[in-house]
């Protein structure tokens, strides 16, 4: 079947699967996946390094994930299984947003399960579930380069790149601690990737940083920046730090209100006019199937407590 | 409590179902037709397909239609929707010098070949609100007077100057530009690839920027040479007939600015200029695109650089694009409770830090 892109669907795929038949299948055009693919190989073959990517206008504003989106689209395969958490949640208005643009272009399978997805797109969290070599996680990132903020212009920060100039970053972290005694950077914290770029992490918690080496691959897709980068599996990622003032991955200090959790990054949300507050997991799919499992909080409602 | 923060599903189908209702406003009233947009707000139809890089009048309107008439939410549609089409090709570089114009003026010459055209103009008009257009059923305006067209090429006012030596020539190049949509930017971009940049860069900066250099960030002060406006055929290679053909007409806006130049211990004083050229009727941006065309070029020609932003590549390259731009600003209102709470955690950590020092202070 010819599609307005001129690409051939799979013969192995129903006609059922494509709810919208005037897209090819994960909406891309298979020319313009074949070159994200080729950005992505790049980005893993040179963990850390920004790849620039001719980025397609998305059907999504700029700044709602379309890199993550464009790499998602490059990613998947019919058989794939899709997972979608926006702050560490399904059910978040644009994670439901991208969940559904990809039933509908691609018709793969989704799922809220952390361990029963082949390919998960994140905004601002890394899964409490540990991932494995079968998964590929992918970021949505707004700004890719870490450097920006220190340095506004693209061409100077590649220069820095390209010479490892990381001298001014290091005196950034260093004048943090000067004069508020600890570095004031809580997420997208920065990290060097294999010994050789600093990378941003794209504004995950810093809770979350001691996860980026894992066993899954990791793909990070800024659209606007048009820019692309990777971490391999198993790639050793260290967060900036001084030995005197040791990286600290630090989470609100309570437990989870509704499953009990004392290790997982908490959301912090107002109860009552009386400024009354409750933590509670911000990855749903782990805090749902520690309730499933008869994990109770503080606050959980005493009626559920027993069908455990 | 819990549920209602995280948000869903349902609620994103229950507010386009309200979005579409107030589309289509108070249905007492009879729902616009893409004709009518088409042809009584042309100008919106023109800015929505010079921004979306889609020469496509219906689908303009369209995108105005579904918009709400919010442009720039239009353009994105146009945007999104361009992405998925096919490249069939590349037409042949259109002939400005062959528009059948329907305006054409120059400001630094009385009278030259071609003449001046006024043209439907806005500019002698006495800007009254038009209390006739609030009737109802007004009947349509009497025909213009029609003057016979012109068959001859319109020759262009820049190459008066330029067979006189007094105009910087511009050197013919056959190389194939890079495309802004199908490779990444880099900096320096050339001025082809900028060219592009401005041609679908948001009016309201492109505008703005070419005002600032007016204004003396980055001054050159600049004459409309010539501004014209008409349509202009577009013809395409055929392989197999190993000919061009003409495959449609579209309506251009072209601006050229003759701006002033010193001279250089390389280069003898002569005139400069700057180049707008945009889809449809739009002649503010086009001005506005020359100049800030002309105020990127310092270096080239190798005037100074004084800072001025409209002077910086990287920065009107990389902010002039609305639809990158509102993107990115709008995002801000996407959920960051994550982030924020690290922030909240980070501020409180400090705070306590702060007060236990200034306590052990006074303790001193």
């Amino acid at each position: 079947m010819m599609r307005p892109g001129g690409d051939r669907v799979g013969d192995d795929r129903t006609e059922a699967a494509v709810t919208d038949p005037a897209y090819n299948f994960a909406y891309l055009d298979e020319q313009t996946k074949r070159m994200i693919r080729r950005a992505i190989l790049k980005g893993l073959a040179v963990p850390g390094y920004q790849v620039p990517f001719a980025s397609r206008e998305m059907p999504m504003p700029y700044g709602w994930g379309t890199g993550g989106v464009q790499v998602t689209a490059a990613t998947l395969t019919p058989d794939d299984t899709l997972k979608v958490i926006d702050q560490g949640a399904d059910d978040t208005t644009n994670a439901v947003s991208i969940r559904k643009f990809f039933q509908k272009t691609a018709g793969v399978a989704v799922t809220e399960r952390t361990a029963d997805a082949t390919v998960i797109q994140t905004r601002h969290r890394i899964p409490e579930h540990p991932l494995t070599e079968d998964q590929i996680l992918v970021y949505q990132v707004p700004i890719p380069e870490p450097l920006r903020f220190l340095e506004p212009r693209e061409t100077e920060t590649r220069k820095m790149h390209a010479l490892q100039d990381y001298g001014l970053m290091h005196v950034k972290l260093y004048e943090d601690i000067a004069q508020n005694g600890a570095i004031a950077k809580s997420y997208a914290y920065p990290v060097k990737v294999s010994g050789r770029y600093v990378m941003d992490p794209s504004p995950i918690p810093k809770f979350d940083n001691p996860k980026l080496d894992m066993p899954a691959i990791q793909l990070f897709g800024a659209g606007r920046e048009q820019r692309i980068y990777a971490v391999p599996p198993y790639t050793p990622v260290v967060s900036l730090d001084f030995e005197d003032f040791p990286f600290d991955p630090s989470k609100a200090d309570h437990a989870c209100d509704l499953c009990g959790a004392d290790t997982s990054y908490l959301d912090e949300v107002i109860v009552d006019d009386a400024g009354g507050r409750m933590f509670v997991c911000s990855d749903t799919d782990f805090c749902g199937e520690r309730r499933d499992a008869g994990h109770r909080g503080a606050m959980s409602p005493p009626d559920a407590a027993v069908q455990a | 409590m819990y549920v209602a923060v995280k948000g869903g599903e349902r609620a994103i189908e229950n507010a386009h179902a309200w979005l579409d209702e107030e589309r289509r406003g108070d249905p007492a009233f009879a729902a616009l037709s893409l004709a009518q947009i088409r042809e009584q707000l042309s100008l919106a139809v023109d800015r929505v397909m010079a921004e979306g890089s889609l020469y496509d009048p219906d689908l303009a309107a369209l995108a105005i239609k579904q918009a709400r008439g919010d442009l720039i939410e239009a353009i994105f549609l146009i945007r999104a929707y361009r992405t998925t089409l096919p490249r069939l090709g590349t037409s042949r570089p259109v002939d400005t010098g062959a528009m059948a114009c329907d305006r054409r003026i120059s400001a630094t010459y009385k009278d030259a070949p071609g003449g001046q055209v006024l043209g439907p103009t806005f500019d002698y008009t006495h800007r009254l609100l038009d209390f006739k257009l609030a009737a109802e059923g007004t009947p349509a305006p009497a025909p213009a007077p029609q003057a016979t067209a012109r068959t001859a090429p319109t020759p262009h006012i820049a190459a008066y100057l330029q067979d006189e030596g007094l105009m910087q020539s511009e050197p013919a190049d056959d190389t194939a530009p890079s495309d802004i949509t199908r490779t990444p930017m880099s900096y320096p971009a050339g001025r082809a690839v900028r060219l592009q940049s401005l041609a679908r860069a948001d009016e309201g900066f492109t505008l703005g920027m070419a005002y600032s250099t007016q204004r003396g960030y980055g001054y050159n002060h600049a004459f409309v040479g010539e501004l014209r406006i008409g349509r202009v055929p577009v013809e395409m290679d055929v392989p197999e007939l190993g000919f061009a053909v003409e495959i449609g007409e579209i309506e251009l806006t072209e601006c050229e600015t003759v701006n002033q130049f010193k001279g250089s211990r390389t280069s003898p004083p002569q005139f400069t200029r700057g180049y707008g050229l945009v889809f449809g009727k739009g002649e503010r941006k086009a001005i506005s695109m020359a100049l800030v065309d002309r105020a990127l070029r310092w270096e080239e020609l190798g005037e100074d650089n004084t800072g001025a932003a409209a002077q910086d590549e990287e920065f009107v390259l990389s902010h002039g694009d609305n639809i990158q731009a509102t993107g990115f600003l709008e995002h801000i209102k996407l959920p960051h409770y994550v982030d924020f709470q690290s922030e909240l955690e980070l501020v409180r950590k400090m705070r306590r830090d702060a007060g236990a020092g200034n306590t052990a202070e006074a303790a001193e």
